[in-house]
């Protein structure tokens, strides 16, 4: 199921902006990886690259390789929207289909990316995504309601089950709980922790203690100044990046100094 | 209680509020305005067409031979008309104006999106006498048509698309990005999220831009008067060669007897044509209504509950 991936040597442009440069890094397959750092220094730009979500955005593109267990992702052969087939996405806010119904939200990747899949199949994917993302017992009894009638914390759950429910090889979630509560956040960070076993997971979270709490590998990027592109400055053991980095700036930005 | 008092007692204070009402009373103010105009037509219309709409075989009859001296009559003929030329306008108009619509929002980059949406400006400010005189240099000039029903649709296309592209450019505009991402995100087609994801969220707007152009269209008159004409009887072939009723021609036609207040012998006289004009009128009103009812009941239906 998970898979590994490696990045080498990106550079990431909007345009003629140069947003992040030379990033390298390799991601361990079953693990949790979280990217910190200042706002604006290209740590959910980087997370973009890895489904080829960036170049949705006009004039964006990337030169470098992402490897995902050693194919590039970026081949000129590789078609994106079978990318993002086996590399799902949890945005920063809550973003449910309004128009449908909690199931028809968990299914909207299924049934949208095509083929005919029998109705029982489907009850089966609704239940074990919904419950894979911690929500079943909760909606349950109204799998037919909108899924903009649900609080924050359980529509960004929703957005999870919907993720899972295609069943990607690879999940990232780009600040996925810095939209909600203390509650729904430990919800989702008890999710990371079952989802890990599945999944090859990568967060970008403002919050050091949850990078602290959810992640196995940190990977710290920065500016170095206005306008220049952003940086991946290392990426180490979680527990050696919070206690003792190799780099000062990291200590800087961890211990509070800046940012 | 000392800084609550220091409040209220700080400079401005009093003004600030002053202000606030004053500006409330003007904006209520400008709203009941704006409303008077609404009452009064709709009170003026319905007061006056109501008689003609309940009278039996309002919509079985048509005017036939009946003058200003003769009462009863319907609008049958009329109705039909309408009806068929806005319809036919509509088939035609929706597909289009929703394709541009969707292609300027979703694809239109570069030149050709600049051109198209300088082309749909100026198509919503050509006059609709214009857009007929347009139809009948092409159809019945050049190609030596005849007057006829389908024309008049032709003409109202032209009115209709600038409105509908407008207001469904402006419902997809709103749809937000992060929708269209997650739709990416979860490996579905640029097509396929436009298609269930976008087009779906922005329903409602885009079924009341369509009744908004159909309203604009149902009351024209310039391209009845130049590319069909009016008939009292009823003529169901919108392709026929030659007159068919519709409201509008309807309303013109009876109001050029509004002067007529004598019988053949001098004698003062009710003048029929002038109720059979506001029922026209009213009926009008209610067609444009009960479509708009319609698509509202349907852009709700379409949404899960």
């Amino acid at each position: 199921m998970a898979k590994r991936i490696d990045a080498d040597n990106l550079d990431i442009y909007y345009g003629k902006f140069l947003a992040v440069s030379e990033c390298s890094f390799t991601i361990a397959p079953r693990s949790v990886t979280a990217f910190i750092g200042p706002s604006g220094c290209g740590k959910s730009t980087v997370l973009r690259t890895l489904n080829r979500l960036h170049e949705v955005i006009a004039g964006a593109y990337v030169k470098g390789k992402v490897m995902l267990d050693g194919d590039d992702i970026y081949g000129s052969t590789v078609d994106p929207v079978d990318v993002r087939r086996t590399i799902g996405m949890v945005f920063q806010r809550p973003n449910p289909f309004p128009t449908m119904s909690i199931y028809d939200n968990v299914v909207a990747g299924l049934k949208l990316q095509g083929g005919r899949i029998r109705k029982s199949d489907l009850d089966n994917v609704v239940e074990k995504s919904l419950r894979g993302a911690n929500l079943w017992e909760e909606v349950k009894d109204r799998l037919n309601k909108p899924g903009a009638g649900l609080s924050g914390g359980q529509q960004q759950r929703l957005c999870i089950a919907r993720a899972i429910a295609v069943e990607p090889q690879v999940l990232l979630m780009d600040e996925p709980c810095s939209a909600l509560d203390p509650i729904s956040t430990l919800a989702i960070e008890d999710l990371i922790q079952t989802l890990k076993e599945k999944y090859t997971i990568v967060i970008v979270t403002h919050n050091m203690q949850q990078a602290a709490r959810v992640s196995e590998r940190t990977a710290f990027f920065n500016l170095s100044a206005v306008g220049k592109p952003g940086q991946l400055v290392e990426m180490d053991d979680t527990e050696k990046i919070f206690s003792n980095p190799n780099d000062q700036r990291t200590e800087d930005y961890i211990s509070g100094r800046f940012g | 209680m000392t800084t609550i008092t220091a409040l209220s007692a700080a400079p401005g204070h009093g003004l600030r509020k002053v202000k606030n009402n004053v500006a409330t009373v003007l904006v209520t103010l400008a709203f009941g305005v704006a409303l008077i105009p609404l009452v009064w037509l709709l009170w003026t219309v319905i007061s006056k067409g109501y008689h003609a709409l309940t009278r039996n075989g309002w919509f079985t009859e048509d005017v036939g031979t009946r003058t200003f001296r003769n009462p009863g009559g319907g609008a049958l003929h009329a109705i039909i008309g309408t009806l068929e030329q806005v319809a036919l306008c509509s088939v035609i108009s929706v597909p289009i104006a929703l394709m541009v619509g969707i292609y300027l929002v979703e694809y239109g980059r570069g030149p050709l999106a600049k051109a198209t949406t300088f082309m749909v400006d100026i198509l919503s400010g050509v006059p609709s006498i214009v857009a007929a005189l347009f139809i009948y240099a092409v159809f019945i000039t050049t190609f030596h048509g005849q007057r006829s029903g389908w024309l008049v649709s032709l003409a109202l296309v032209l009115l209709m698309i600038p409105v509908i592209v407008r207001t469904t450019e402006e419902m997809l505009k709103l749809v937000p990005n992060e929708l269209r991402e997650a739709s990416y995100a979860l490996g579905v087609p640029k097509w396929k999220t436009i298609a269930r994801i976008v087009v779906p969220t922005a329903l409602t707007g885009i079924i009341t831009g369509i009744v908004l152009g159909i309203a604009r269209v149902a009351g024209e008159t310039a391209p009845l008067l130049i590319l069909v004409g009016y008939t009292d009887n009823t003529n169901g072939n919108l392709f026929s060669d030659g007159f068919q009723g519709s409201l509008p021609g309807m309303i013109n036609a009876q109001v050029s007897n509004i002067g007529n207040s004598r019988s053949f012998t001098g004698q003062p006289i009710h003048n029929y044509a002038v109720d059979r004009m506001w029922g026209a009128a009213l009926t009008l009103i209610i067609i444009v209504m009960g479509l708009n009812l319609i698509a509202r009941f349907l852009g709700r239906f379409s949404k899960v509950s």
